[in-house]
């Protein structure tokens, strides 16, 4: 009876252990762009292949859920296993740092040094994830709009005034509406601003938002919506933090210049097809520098995962060199992955004009401001320093409010944030 | 001891139905009750027990408290987090990661030099969200109760489609706000339907959602338009309950179709009006969706209102302020509640007019 009982046990055990090995199920919280997910489901399911004892689940939703929901349910200290982010830096404490599990943190270290400060605290050397892709911003133009009004376009070390003034003269022949359209976020704007000769840090490290160079870049912005050059419903056209862009426009061929970014690549090859060309275009300078903003999504592990070494697996495959090449060249991302990035990749596409832009883009890498790349590591820049501009210049586009006011608000709100996060 | 008494006498009630029903034969009906009648039989048990040991008295409170459990979970405990939440700082949602700060939000709310200019007001966007959504209600509220009140006058009249014309008017009762808000911003957009056919007669492209002025004016419209129908309705259930025989004995009496609107027909729907008064006040003040999605808030913060200010502080800021938004949530329920018991005293100062 006792052998009986002991028989009964171990089997009850054995069907226990057995069942917990074949449901470790990882959940991945992600946005996409344009054909991303598609490509990620494809490699998930060679993964799962492999691994049969891992399942992985793919929740895609709005950028918006990411943005507003995620940091919601990570407070609660819950939310995905793994989730793709782009406001990494102020969520940082919630990462799981893979690196003791890892099998060979030296590889993240050296093909994702750049990267990984921007997704952990501070003087902390933890492994959390890897960016999916990096982005930069810069202008995309629409180059047959230009051809047809004999228009050339600004090339390398043009200054933002000749982008405007060409953009006008194009927008003014081919009598369309917007000639030069900026997407309504703090980030787009910044990295003009750096150009003009902002500063943004200060040499004690706090933020130093309001300079001269950041004036001069603000006061092109307001001049360019008063004489008509930027159109009014993107940056005057909502409130508060609100991001709006002009991707629909731009793809209807109703706008000459369109200061974006490289993520915009995939889906304007999507839906653009033939109907007219465009292209990158070099990025527009001002006397301090020629510089766009760097940044992008990464795929971060969550720590209140129940699964971490499974988690840790399936985040070495996904960023294992043939995963990382297959995921850009089939997706048109820019790889975060700088071994990857000096071989050099095969996009996939057909496209003439998304081969021409992301050279441009790879190229426009080089010229990034130093400031640039550290506000991206910078822990202010978008729980503080983002919200406030974009706030403040939307009311100055408006009408609302004069750029004098705009300026004290910016530094008083920043200030109040740093100061209340102490 | 009288409790348990009627709780015995209730007990043997519905027995002595059921050998009643037996005695006259079993019809349809009683096949039909039949589980109605062994259910309350199988209740008649416990009720009784539940009435000896709370009393009659008690009854009520017993009958009561589902109700009034799921009200507290679902209503009166978010309330209290609401007001703790709003008494403290930080970005936690747990409390003992967060700081007491006792009124320190609601003083960061109210810090203003001069509150008719909100750019003077330490927390400016609350104010312009107050402001807005003062002008916002009162223009809307009063638009919507006149148009409603003409809709249901012409709803009510005899005519041969009318069926049809009251679906087309309650019809956008029926969508979602945000298909209200994507439908209209397709129209107004620079490239719309109105501009298309504006330009097509000759006229200039306006900006609609770009201009401070126009954006108030179609966030106003299209409020209106989404949930016309819907007050339209309660007016008009008011109208049919009017007698037809007042209007009837007025005409005998020559008297004018003016008179007879002002005489006969306001003050009998003076109860139903009041309801949509209140209705849409309290619809007003909390006003979002819709016009979340027509004009963002802009420009600028021309439509920004007070629920996208609490939305925006507690939920979109990378750096969330769980506790401002709190604190301005709790002053526009206060607000809410201010309605609410103006309400009541109107309807108390009818029904005592009434009576004298």
């Amino acid at each position: 009876m006792k052998t009986l009982k002991h028989l009964a046990l171990g089997a009850l055990a054995l069907a226990l252990t057995s069942t917990t090995a074949l449901a470790a199920e990882i959940r991945i919280m992600w946005y996409s762009d344009g054909n991303e997910g598609e490509v990620l489901q494809d490699l998930l399911k060679r993964f799962e292949a492999q691994n049969p004892n891992t399942k992985v689940v793919l929740d895609t939703v709005s950028y918006n859920v990411i943005r507003e929901q995620l940091p919601v349910q990570l407070e609660a200290g819950r939310g995905p296993d793994i989730a793709r982010v782009t406001d990494l830096k102020p969520l940082a404490r919630h990462w799981l740092d893979m690196r003791p599990m890892l099998k060979d943190a030296a590889y993240w270290e050296k093909n994702f040094s750049n990267t990984l400060d921007w997704m952990r605290d501070d003087g902390s050397n933890a492994i959390p994830g890897f960016m999916t892709q990096l982005t930069i911003t810069g202008p995309l133009v629409n180059t047959t709009l230009f051809e047809q009004a004999k228009v050339p376009v600004p090339g390398e070390k043009a200054t933002w005034d000749e982008w405007a003034a060409a953009a006008k003269k194009v927008a003014q022949s081919q009598k369309i509406p917007i000639a030069l359209a900026m997407d309504r976020s703090a980030h787009r704007f910044i990295g003009p601003a750096i150009s003009m000769g902002a500063k943004v840090i200060g040499p004690d490290d706090k933020p130093a938002v309001v300079d001269e160079g950041f004036k001069a870049m603000a006061q092109r912005i307001a001049d360019w919506h008063k004489d008509g050059t930027m159109p009014r419903e993107i940056w005057g056209g909502v409130a508060g933090t609100t991001y709006k862009g002009a991707n629909e426009e731009f793809v209807n061929g109703q706008v000459a210049v369109y200061y974006s970014g490289s993520w915009q690549v995939g889906q304007f090859s999507q839906k653009i097809k033939d109907a007219f060309d465009w292209s990158a275009a070099p990025q527009p300078c001002g006397p301090a520098a020629c510089s766009g903003m760097p940044g992008g999504a990464g795929l971060v592990a969550v720590k209140y995962t129940k699964a971490p070494e499974e988690v840790t697996r399936l985040m070495e495959y996904l960023a294992s060199e043939p995963v990382v090449r297959e995921f850009s060249e089939r997706t048109l991302f820019l790889p975060a992955h700088q071994g990857l990035a000096e071989k050099g990749l095969d996009f996939k596409t057909n496209d003439p004009n998304v081969k021409k832009s992301l050279d441009v883009f790879l190229a426009s890498t080089r010229t990034l401001a130093p400031v640039a790349r550290r506000l991206q590591a910078y822990r202010w820049s978008a729980s503080a320093i983002y919200p406030a501009v974009i706030t403040r210049l939307g009311q100055v586009v408006a009408g609302e409010t004069s750029l004098d006011d705009a300026y004290a608000r910016i530094t008083a709100e920043v200030q109040q944030k740093v100061s209340e996060a102490k | 001891m009288a409790g348990a008494e009627q709780g015995e006498s209730l007990a043997h009630a519905p027995s002595s139905r059921g050998d009643g029903s037996s005695r006259d034969g079993i019809d349809l009906a009683s096949l039909l009750s039949l589980p109605l009648r062994l259910l309350m039989g199988a209740l008649n048990a416990p009720m009784a027990w539940v009435q000896r040991r709370f009393g009659l008295a008690g009854m009520a409170a017993v009958l009561l408290a589902p109700n009034m459990i799921i009200f507290g979970i679902f209503i009166l405990i978010p309330v209290a987090i609401n007001v703790a939440y709003s008494v403290t700082a930080g970005s936690a949602i747990f409390f003992d990661g967060r700081t007491f700060v006792g009124a320190g939000q609601y003083d960061r709310l109210l810090t203003c030099d001069n509150y008719s200019v909100p750019a003077t007001c330490r927390e400016d966007a609350f104010w312009q969200g107050v402001q807005n959504t003062l002008f916002f209600v009162v223009a809307q509220v009063t638009a919507l109760v006149l148009v409603a009140l003409v809709t249901a006058l012409v709803l009510n009249r005899e005519m041969r489609t009318r069926g049809f014309w009251r679906g087309v008017f309650f019809f956008p009762v029926l969508l979602s706000p945000v298909v209200v808000g994507l439908i209209w911003k397709w129209i107004l957009q620079r490239d719309g339907l109105l501009n298309a056919v504006l330009v097509e007669w000759g006229f200039e492209r306006t900006l609609w959602l770009a201009e401070r002025g126009w954006a108030m004016f179609w966030a106003i419209f299209v409020s209106i338009w989404a949930h016309l129908g819907f007050y339209a309705l309660i007016l008009l259930a008011g109208l049919q309950a009017i007698p037809k025989d007042l209007y009837e004995a007025a005409e005998m009496d020559g008297t004018s179709r003016t008179r007879a609107f002002w005489r006969i027909t306001l003050p009998l729907l003076w109860p139903n009006l009041l309801v949509v008064v209140i209705l849409a006040l309290i619809r007003a003040v909390q006003v979002f969706d819709e016009v979340f999605v027509l004009t963002g808030g802009g420009p600028g913060t021309s439509t920004l209102f007070l629920t996208q200010y609490i939305y925006e502080t507690g939920l979109a800021h990378v750096q969330r302020n769980l506790g401002l938004a709190s604190a301005a949530s709790i002053l526009m329920g206060a607000v809410l509640v201010i309605l609410t018991l103006l309400q009541l005293g109107a309807a108390n100062w009818r029904e005592r007019k009434e009576r004298a």
